[in-house]
């Protein structure tokens, strides 16, 4: 019995996980978005920790740990600041309209279906199912960074791949380094949330360049 | 417990920490090119006593070639490097901060490129290449240019795409692995997986090395995930050039070849040679055709970097010990040829202040040394006779020629079409009507030649002992 809610409520994470990425896909607003990376970040600690409970595995409370205060919490936080100091938070931007990135949603989910049950018929269910989602988070966060241009929504594009790489990690009964894997990928987000922030790369380079603004305005020599 | 295997990792991690603390251009330099001495003598010690391997590093007959070619070619660079810099920092194109900065992400490279090769644990490699593509980023967008902003951008994004891939197939490895050898740290262990390979899930494994080959093949620069390359190139530094042609391509590829060796064990899952043919040969002859048509020095040669990567992946797909023995010998002949083309196209776009090929001509009357230096390299990244690239094509087509000879047609034209485009515009650089500053250079010309004088030797005469150690890896390769 006891299996059984272990099963249904770590599936329920990983669906919701999945569920939130699709949420994603449709925000045209950059607030939006990052709030919706926030929730996409608690999920994803949820999830970590119900499988460390599950797992008998303390280390993966770190791991839990770091994607609540860390993902969940300082890198929106910061984020938003960026936002705010870019004064980008009016922009309003997709590449390819809400529609066809759902329906190019949809297909990838059902692809990372087809592919992984199939593949890993002879694995214990919770990790195949497991494998299925977070192969699903990652196809989705892929989506999102070609379907943006905005470098912002490109990095939490960026960022929530890295979730569904976590949520494959940690459904892996047993794998070694993943805390440490984890931390590698948080340092690797602080770098480009630094990045954003230090070279102030607003658009994708093709639209306004806060550079020549600022020479513009005189401030650059 | 410090032997041979821990100091090639502990030499270059000291040394970065020391000279990120440590002021002044000079004695920094020369730290630089001290440490990494001491790396390559280091590494060259594994050969005369093998240290023990453990369930995270390992040393065994396939990655003593790449440590030494590694740590070598990391020695000259840095060599070259520090006349390259000392120039940099006279003209003001980089402030003394963003040179220690620059030294200690070099050391922080050297680091995580030998973390890369001696590693025994696939989640360790996988960190491994993780830091040398943070720190390589770092250092292509140290000019803070637009264009090299918008190169670091670019190649951030995509390497992390790339690593993130590389990841998950490390992870579905793990999967496969986990009911053979049972949960926790073994089922992540080099030494281990091979011996139980052969029991492993297939169809979790084909998968897992379509990832990857996706993740690391992003790395190693194959067509069509190689869009971050040429922009990386051109825009850093162009010591960071050599390093990325010489060094971190070939790791990238180690990668791929460890998984490849462990696909190759397990009878029932896909042949990976195919898939690797295929990346292998496009690659070739899409980057001989971009090889036309390019404006700026740097980033032609890094075209010519995917071509020759292409070649080399072709000769490791095909597979079997003459096809394995060819790849590697290309591998090493062209790390050197490469890092030294870079030396000597740091040098001269120093000179000149510019990276327009339009803009250099004529080098070979105002400044002979350099210009007949790049010349030489040419006829050797060319393929030539006389020298080792010669050999090394020779041998990859005469190999592979019996066995799929429509196949190896296809390489022999992206060859020639790839030769006639660096010709092209090599008749342009040495030859053309003198242009732009004639200034002599103040360069270090040791490096550059040293390579081409090995590359030379290589191609008239290969030492037995090299021949036997090369075929013995090879045979590992299966």
């Amino acid at each position: 019995m006891r299996g059984n809610l272990a099963f249904d409520i770590a599936h329920m994470l990983a669906g919701t996980l999945v569920l939130v990425s699709f949420m994603q896909l449709y925000q045209d607003r950059l607030y939006a978005l990052l709030n919706i990376y926030a929730l996409h970040a608690l999920v994803l600690a949820a999830s970590v920790a119900w499988q460390a409970f599950i797992q008998d595995a303390p280390h993966l409370y770190l791991t839990a740990m770091i994607a609540l205060v860390f993902k969940a919490i300082i890198i929106p936080v910061a984020l938003h600041r960026i936002i705010v100091k870019l004064g980008i938070h009016r922009e309003i931007e997709t590449v390819v309209g809400v529609g066809p990135a759902m329906l190019l949603g949809m297909g990838l989910v059902a692809l990372a279906m087809v592919v992984m049950l199939r593949v890993t018929a002879e694995a214990d269910p919770l990790a195949r199912e497991d494998l299925a989602f977070a192969l699903s988070v990652v196809l989705l966060g892929l989506l999102m960074m070609v379907t943006r241009r905005n470098a912002v929504s490109q990095v939490i594009g960026f960022m929530s791949l890295e979730n569904g790489l976590v949520l494959a990690a940690t459904g892996a009964k047993g794998m070694p380094l993943v805390v440490e894997i984890s931390v590698a990928f948080s340092v690797l987000i602080a770098f480009i949330v630094i990045g954003i922030f230090l070279f102030r790369i607003r658009e994708r380079f093709d639209t306004v360049d806060v550079q020549a603004l600022d020479r513009f305005r005189g401030e650059r020599r | 417990m410090i032997d041979a295997l821990t100091g090639v990792l502990l030499i270059p991690a000291v040394a970065a920490a020391l000279l990120a603390a440590l002021p002044g251009y000079r004695l920094t330099a020369r730290l630089n090119v001290l440490a990494a001495f001491l790396s390559f003598a280091t590494a060259v010690s594994l050969f005369i006593v093998e240290p023990q391997s453990g369930p995270y590093l390992l040393v065994d007959d396939l990655n003593k070639v790449f440590i030494v070619l590694t740590t070598f070619v990391g020695f000259t660079t840095a060599m070259f490097s520090a006349s390259y810099i000392g120039h940099e920092i006279e003209i003001g194109r980089l402030t003394p901060t963003f040179v220690r900065f620059y030294h200690a992400m070099y050391q922080t490279l050297m680091f995580a490129l030998s973390l890369a090769l001696v590693a025994n644990n696939i989640g360790l490699m996988w960190v491994a290449i993780e830091i040398a593509t943070l720190t390589t980023v770092l250092m292509v967008g140290i000019y803070r240019t637009h264009e090299a902003l918008e190169a670091a951008w670019k190649y951030f994004i995509l390497g992390s795409v790339g690593i993130a891939l590389a990841l998950f197939g490390t992870i579905l490895v793990y999967m496969a692995a986990r009911p053979v050898i049972g949960e926790g740290l073994y089922a992540m262990v080099w030494t281990v997986l091979v011996t139980k390979a052969a029991k492993f899930d297939p169809a979790l494994l084909n998968v897992a090395f379509v990832f990857l080959l996706l993740g690391y093949g992003t790395k190693v620069g194959l067509a069509p995930l190689h869009a971050w390359l040429p922009d990386a190139h051109a825009e850093g530094p162009t010591p960071i050039s050599a390093v990325l042609s010489g060094l971190l391509l070939n790791v990238a590829l180690y990668a791929l070849l460890r998984f490849k060796i462990l696909l190759a064990l397990n009878p029932a899952a896909i042949a990976p040679g195919p898939l690797m043919v295929t990346m292998g040969l496009i690659s070739c002859v899409f980057a001989a055709f971009m090889l036309y048509r390019r404006r700026d020095i740097k980033r032609m040669f890094a075209y010519s970097s995917i071509e020759h990567m292409g070649i080399i992946v072709f000769a490791f797909g095909m597979g079997g010990p003459l096809a394995n023995f060819a790849g590697l010998l290309h591998m090493t002949m062209h790390s050197l040829t490469k890092s030294a083309i870079f030396y000597a196209v740091g040098h001269i776009s120093q000179v000149k202040g510019t990276q327009k090929i339009a803009d250099m001509s004529g080098l070979t009357v105002t400044n002979p040394v350099l210009g007949w230096g790049l010349v030489l390299g040419v006829i050797a990244i060319a393929g030539l006779p006389p020298l080792g690239i010669f050999m090394s094509e020779f041998l990859v087509v005469s190999s592979t020629f019996a066995r799929e000879p429509w196949l190896v047609i296809i390489l022999v034209f992206g060859i020639l079409v790839g030769l006639g485009g660096l010709f092209l515009r090599l008749n342009t650089i040495a030859f053309g009507e003198p242009r732009g500053p004639t200034a002599p250079a103040q360069a270090s010309y040791v490096p550059m030649f040293a390579h081409l004088a090995i590359v030379f030797t290589a191609g008239v005469y290969l030492p037995p002992a090299l021949v036997a150690g090369f075929e013995n890896v090879a045979r590992l390769l299966g």
